[in-house]
């Protein structure tokens, strides 16, 4: 397995560069991540990112349509915060795997 | 007397009752089986519909004639289950109590969600291919159309059978090339995803075969509106396409008694334990296929190898036993590729779709991953097998857990 260094800690990831094992993610590393992905982290990035987390450790799947349930933002307001393919984008940042209901 | 309780007789559901009626003694355990609608449809024929291969009465039969006597089949809709209490209770305010309840309520198309979508192009420019009435129409449609541009477009996940949009795009050019109009017509594949599918072996194959038919992909769109005026579909970023024909694979959600009920997510389907297929939060409800929320294809396969798994661990539920029998998310999924050929692939939770020959290794007759005269035979032989086998709960000559026989993973 491939893994990588963020903030001096070495991470375990695949092949597109998303974290295998959400447990090794911390904020540092989110913003070391998102860095690469040229997008500086703000509070209203991390409540996203928080709520990805939450749901996706639950075992829950997370989609476009629940991220605009959740009252933190709109699908709008989603591509402001994270480019072209937010939840992808939103899914890397988090430390989680791409989301599953891709089958 | 017990109560089992099925809430749905579509595939999962109609398999599940036949299974459990020869199974259970009839003095011992009651089963009773609600469903709104009297028709079963053969959902996989939906999609020859609009090119003129299937006619309506291929596809429809009387659920009637698959239950097996001795179920009582309540025809209802359902207001809630209410499962504190172990009862489902109808629209006519009737309760009816349940030892064991099975939910098999599936999922359906929701074009009402996507704003425009059902304004005055839908049914005249925008079809779907998910019902019949949309197929029908379309059909109507293909007979007049003289070409122009048009999109196939998904509007999100998790949608009924992640192939059907291809085998659609595989089939329409086959359509228009044999009507002699392929070159007036451009096809555009419209998808939320990152390519033609998700996993990578069969992402690369699929992919391979829309370019050799000449048919655009456009990736990670997901759209936001349909611009009834300009003809045209928008995305949340803004990218407007054009149409003069858009099918399109509406939003799916589960029923939505489920929301009533309360036990559902986002998109009304039920938490339930991938391996168990018990509810996550009930012990005496179970969930089966499209109605439950496992990371996996939502498509007849799975719920057909889901109920086997089901069978033994309702056995054992009633028997006080721990639940053994663990589903891996086999799903088993024939792709019609166009001019008489299909492809094949088998995956579950854990594999992804890999190249082979199936079921017999180095035999087959199916080739997996691979684009074959034989796989589309496959393809057409198995409506036979669905109304004659499969509804009845029969066995097949495939295993219910995935098998690594055959498949090649460094192929």
């Amino acid at each position: 397995m491939a893994t990588k260094v963020y903030v001096n800690k070495e991470v375990n990831v695949n092949d597109e560069g998303f974290l295998t094992d959400p447990s090794q993610w911390s904020v540092d590393i989110a913003r070391e991540i998102a860095k690469e992905e040229g997008i500086l982290l703000t509070p209203k990035h991390l409540e996203v990112i928080n709520y990805i987390r939450e749901r996706v450790l639950k075992g829950e799947t997370i989609s476009m349509r629940s991220i605009n349930k959740s009252g933190i933002v709109n699908v709008k307001e989603l591509y402001e915060l994270f480019p072209n393919t937010p939840l992808k984008l939103a899914c890397k940042i988090a430390g989680v795997s791409k989301p599953a209901s891709c089958v | 007397m017990k109560n089992i309780v099925i809430l749905g007789g579509g595939t999962a559901g109609t398999i599940m009752a036949n299974k459990l009626r020869q199974a259970l003694e009839k003095d011992e355990w009651n089963i009773v089986l609600i469903d709104k609608e009297k028709t079963h449809y053969y959902q996989p024929g939906l999609l020859f519909i609009p090119f003129d291969i299937y006619k309506k009465q291929d596809v429809i039969k009387p659920k009637m004639n698959f239950f097996p006597s001795g179920v009582d089949v309540i025809f209802s809709e359902i207001e809630r289950i209410e499962p504190d209490m172990n009862q489902v209770v109808l629209v006519d305010d009737k309760h009816i109590k349940y030892d064991i309840l099975i939910i098999a309520s599936g999922t359906s198309i929701r074009p009402e969600q996507t704003p425009g979508l059902m304004d005055n192009l839908w049914y005249n420019k925008i079809f779907d291919f998910y019902s019949l009435e949309g197929a029908l129409a379309l059909r109507d449609f293909l007979r007049k159309w003289e070409g122009g541009t048009m999109l196939i477009n998904i509007v999100d996940l998790p949608y009924k059978c992640p192939v059907a949009p291809l085998e659609f795009a595989f089939l329409a050019d086959e359509y228009f090339t044999k009507k002699g109009i392929r070159d007036k017509v451009k096809i555009k594949y419209v998808t939320p995803l990152s390519g033609a599918f998700t996993k990578p072996r069969a992402n690369k194959m699929l992919s391979g075969l829309l370019e050799e038919k000449n048919i655009e992909i456009i990736p990670d769109y997901y759209i936001e509106r349909v611009d009834n005026e300009h003809s045209s579909i928008v995305s949340y970023d803004n990218r407007e396409l054009n149409f003069d024909l858009l099918a399109i694979v509406p939003l799916n959600m589960g029923s939505d008694m489920i929301e009533r009920s309360g036990i559902g997510d986002d998109l009304n389907y039920v938490p339930t334990n991938k391996s168990t297929l018990q509810s996550e939060k009930f012990e005496n409800i179970f969930v089966i296929g499209d109605a439950a929320n496992l990371p996996t294809s939502k498509a007849g396969s799975v719920a057909h190898f889901a109920s086997d798994i089901l069978f033994e661990n309702i056995l054992s539920f009633i028997e006080n036993r721990p639940l053994k029998a663990h589903f891996d998310g086999h799903a088993n999924c024939y792709i019609e590729t166009g001019f008489g050929k299909g492809s094949l692939i088998d995956f579950n939770y854990d594999t992804e779709p890999l190249p082979g020959t199936f079921p017999l290794p180095g035999i087959g007759p199916f080739g997996l991953l691979k684009n074959t005269k034989m796989n589309h035979y496959g393809k057409i032989m198995f409506r036979w097998m669905y109304w004659h086998l499969l509804l009845p709960g029969k066995e097949l000559p495939i295993e219910p857990l995935m098998s690594m026989a055959g498949k090649c993973e460094k192929c």
